[in-house]
């Protein structure tokens, strides 16, 4: 019987956990202690699978198949069916934009197929807590390569030659920086991951960190090998407290291992990791700042140059990358410069780690090759805008980027590409939106967001943001002007001109990019007072259609304020003086009476 | 100072030096000692902020600058239930925002307000990393509600009432 060799693997990312993984995982072990598989069938908690939607998600092995949406309950019937019988649960499984995915096919299917996985190649499929599970899959294996057959040279030439860029979010070159860090004189220097993810819509680091912690130090440490470094540090978000406990007890077992502390397998190189912890600030994710943090400041910006590279932490020339960037890192060094490069485009080598969502289907982590269209990542991969929505716009580069009208689907996934429509590539966050997203509203939110943010050290990002955010409330509450638009303007390249960071010099992309886009909806705004999206509540009443309002009164029942009046079986209205536009009556409005119009 | 701390306290401050002797810590370590003396005390007031400056030999000034730069910390005391709604961009477009306005409703607080009661806090926080489930609400450290509607608000809150 097959059931000797089965591995059930059960999905401990952030959204499955969130989802009641922990609940399965007890009933799933209590089951198999009750048929006595527990010494047979292993059940192995792994980073996240991807497809977070659906969770929690388990999958049993070799047979490779994948079920979804498992709860407490129906995780009896993996064991009872699957397991005991070798019967496939039908009505559980995984169902990706094309159907559900049985046995086999799951490589060929559009989820699977589009995506090439290498900085998340670990994910799902080992258990993080576990460091002789990397070690299977090939991990530090590229270190033992690097210490004992390479060069620092060698290891700095290689990753120039995979055209490996940074994914933190600029895209700098990662071999010309391990280089510039190699060739600055010192006697001291250190490697740090920055793992501060501040991107408030995105958590492909954080999946990583949680579902493959030692791929990031053994890249941290071929790194310190590279340039010269005796010491890392990983910058990690407060909020990540599952990440930091991972990447702890992954480093106390690389220690245990000889793969960290002194004389590293036997070599004369010694290398050590320690995690220091953030504090909530979004500027900390900007290398400067981020130094100062971790050496236990304000974590504020300095001028640059120098450079890291040149005078980092403590003064000492230091080499900083985002942790995707490093979890490319081993595969290059064992599979080749030539092996990544042969993947994406002609500039953007490689792949890249997105986290999609918003209003698609399938959200979660997906990993594409570079060139790859938007139209393959929204459609194919995340089975496209639900409810038959129409697409509105694809933000990318969180609160430093842009919103990539719907027209322009057919661009490939790349930096030059999504620079010249006014959107980045940025760290990964990839948010769709439909047509019932207010794009004057978007960049309200966004820089709501910067303003909050802003650390205050110069006067354009300081003021001129609330000065922009004003000018946005201003339009969102129908009181906006026509020379608003062109103040936003102005006032926008002015901040990108003369601030100190990045987060000043990119605080003005959202209003741009949608002003590029979607000026008519600016101008609905403060010519016509409309919002045509209907979100912006100054602008839009809720109002009950007489001809369908069958008077059942469950509007009034769970209006929050008593805007609503009328007796059982009679018409209802909304009082627009009273309602707060809560949206909570047209949610249980059973027979579709309620809508909401602008002006 | 020393008589005037009560006894909880001083079992407190004897856990945060025995933390402080334990991670070998000097005045770069002062984010990590903070975060140890907030998960202690709950909030930072200004006779912990004076005393880790003694102790790590740095200035007050110093442990008040750091302290109100990040937004993790807090001089004011917060909820027995930290109500975390996620303002993230996933949540937002799922309509985050309307969450967060019942809640105040409900509450009669504001953002980063406590209730009279000291029952609850209400904050808005930065993707939770759960955006599939958006928009997604926290309670303390552990609750997690996902996919939540404005009008399942009062249920929510009742959970921690009773
Ligand atoms: C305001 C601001 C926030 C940033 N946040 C992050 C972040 O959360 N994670 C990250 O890896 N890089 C972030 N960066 C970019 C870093 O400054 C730096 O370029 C990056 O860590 C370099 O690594 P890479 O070359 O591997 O991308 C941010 C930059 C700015 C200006
Ligand atoms: S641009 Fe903004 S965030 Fe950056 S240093 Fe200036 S004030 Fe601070
Ligand atoms: S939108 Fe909210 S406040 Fe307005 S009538 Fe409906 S339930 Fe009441
Ligand atoms: S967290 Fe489980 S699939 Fe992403
Ligand atoms: S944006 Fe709310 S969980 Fe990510």
């Amino acid at each position: 019987m097959a059931v000797s060799t089965n591995t059930i693997l059960i999905c401990a990312g952030g959204a499955c956990i969130s989802a009641g993984e922990k609940s399965v995982k007890q009933v799933l072990e209590e089951k198999l202690r009750e048929y006595a598989l527990d010494g047979v069938v292993r059940v192995v908690e792994t980073g996240c699978m991807g497809a977070c939607d659906l969770g929690p998600i388990v999958a049993v092995f070799p047979e490779g198949v994948y079920y979804q949406k498992v709860n407490a309950e129906n995780v009896k019937k993996i064991v009872e069916e699957h397991i005991l019988k070798g019967r496939v649960v039908e009505e559980m499984l995984f169902e990706g934009p094309q159907g559900k995915i049985t046995e086999e096919v799951h490589e060929e299917h559009p989820f699977f197929k589009k995506q090439v996985k290498i900085a998340t190649r670990n994910l799902g499929i080992i258990d993080p807590m576990n460091i002789d599970e990397y070690i299977a899959r090939d991990g530090y294996f590229a270190l033992i390569k690097t210490l004992t057959q390479m060069s620092p040279e060698e290891v700095i030439e290689t990753v120039k030659k995979s055209g490996l860029r940074g994914r933190g979010g600029a895209g700098f070159p990662t071999g010309l920086k391990w280089e510039l860090t190699r060739k600055s004189p010192a006697d001291k220097k250190f490697v740090v991951c920055n793992a501060d993810e501040g991107d408030p819509g995105a958590f492909m680091d954080r999946s990583i960190l949680e579902g493959d912690p030692h791929t990031v130090l053994e890249a941290m440490t071929i790194a310190g090998y590279a340039i010269g470094g005796q010491k890392g540090y990983v910058y990690v978000r407060a909020e990540y407290p599952l990440a930091i406990e991972r990447l702890r007890n992954a480093i106390k077992q690389a220690r245990e291992y000889g793969f960290l502390g002194e004389n590293i397998l036997g070599t004369d190189f010694s290398f050590d990791i320690e995690i220091r912890i953030g504090a909530g600030a979004f500027v900390c994710g900007e290398e400067t700042a981020l130094m100062n943090s971790i050496e236990g400041k304000r974590g504020q910006p300095n001028v640059k140059p120098p450079y890291p590279a040149q005078k980092g932490l403590w003064g000492y020339p230091t080499l900083i990358n985002n942790v995707e960037t490093f979890a490319n890192i081993p595969p290059i060094i064992i599979k080749g410069a030539d092996w990544f490069a042969s993947i994406g485009t002609e500039t953007s080598k490689g792949t890249k780690v997105f986290a999609l969502a918003g209003k698609v289907k399938n959200t979660g982590i997906v990993e594409v090759p570079m060139g790859i269209t938007l139209r393959e990542l929204i459609y194919d991969i995340g089975g496209g805008v639900p409810n038959g929505k129409k697409l509105k716009a694809i933000q990318t580069g969180g609160p430093s980027g842009g919103c990539i009208p719907a027209e322009y689907l057919d661009t490939p996934v790349d930096y030059e590409s999504l620079k010249k429509l006014g959107a980045i590539m940025g760290s990964g966050g990839m948010i769709v939106m439909d047509e019932d997203t207010c794009m004057v509203d978007v960049a309200k939110f966004f820089l709501q967001f910067t303003v909050d943010e802003s650390c205050g050290k110069c006067v354009p990002c300081r003021e001129g943001t609330k000065r922009m955010l004003e000018i946005l409330e201003k339009i969102t509450s129908g009181e906006g002007e026509e020379e608003d638009i062109e103040k936003l303007e102005e006032l926008g390249q002015t901040i990108i001109d003369s601030s100190l960071c990045g987060l000043g010099q990119t605080a003005p992309n959202p209003v741009l990019s949608t002003l590029k886009y979607f000026k008519d909806e600016y101008e609905a705004h403060v010519k016509e007072k409309i919002c045509p999206a209907k979100v912006c509540k100054s602008l839009i009443r809720y109002v009950i259609d007489p001809d369908k309002c069958v008077g059942c009164t469950a509007c009034a029942r769970v209006c929050p304020v008593n805007a609503i009046s009328g007796e059982v079986r009679k018409i209802h209205n909304i009082d627009p003086e009273i309602c707060t536009r809560c949206g909570s009556c047209i949610e249980v409005c059973r027979f579709g009476a309620i809508s909401k119009v602008s002006p | 100072m020393e008589k005037s701390i009560c006894e909880q306290h001083e079992k407190l401050y004897a856990e945060l030096d025995k933390f402080i002797e334990e991670i070998h810590a000097d005045g770069s370590a002062l984010i990590e000692v903070l975060h140890k003396a907030q998960q202690l005390f709950g909030h930072l007031p200004v006779e912990v902020q004076e005393y880790i400056a003694e102790k790590l030999n740095i200035p007050v000034s110093k442990v008040f600058g750091v302290v109100t730069f990040y937004s993790f910390f807090t001089m004011k005391p917060r909820g027995k239930h930290q109500i975390k709604v996620c303002l993230g961009t996933a949540c937002y477009v799922k309509g985050a925002d309307r969450l967060m306005d019942r809640f105040k409703e409900e509450l009669g607080v504001e953002e980063d307000g406590v209730t009279k009661d000291g029952l609850f806090s209400l904050h808005g926080v930065r993707c939770l990393g759960a955006c599939s489930m958006a928009p997604v609400v926290m309670i303390g450290e552990n609750d997690f509600y996902g996919r939540v509607t404005p009008d399942e608000v009062p249920k929510i809150i009742r959970n921690y009432t009773k």
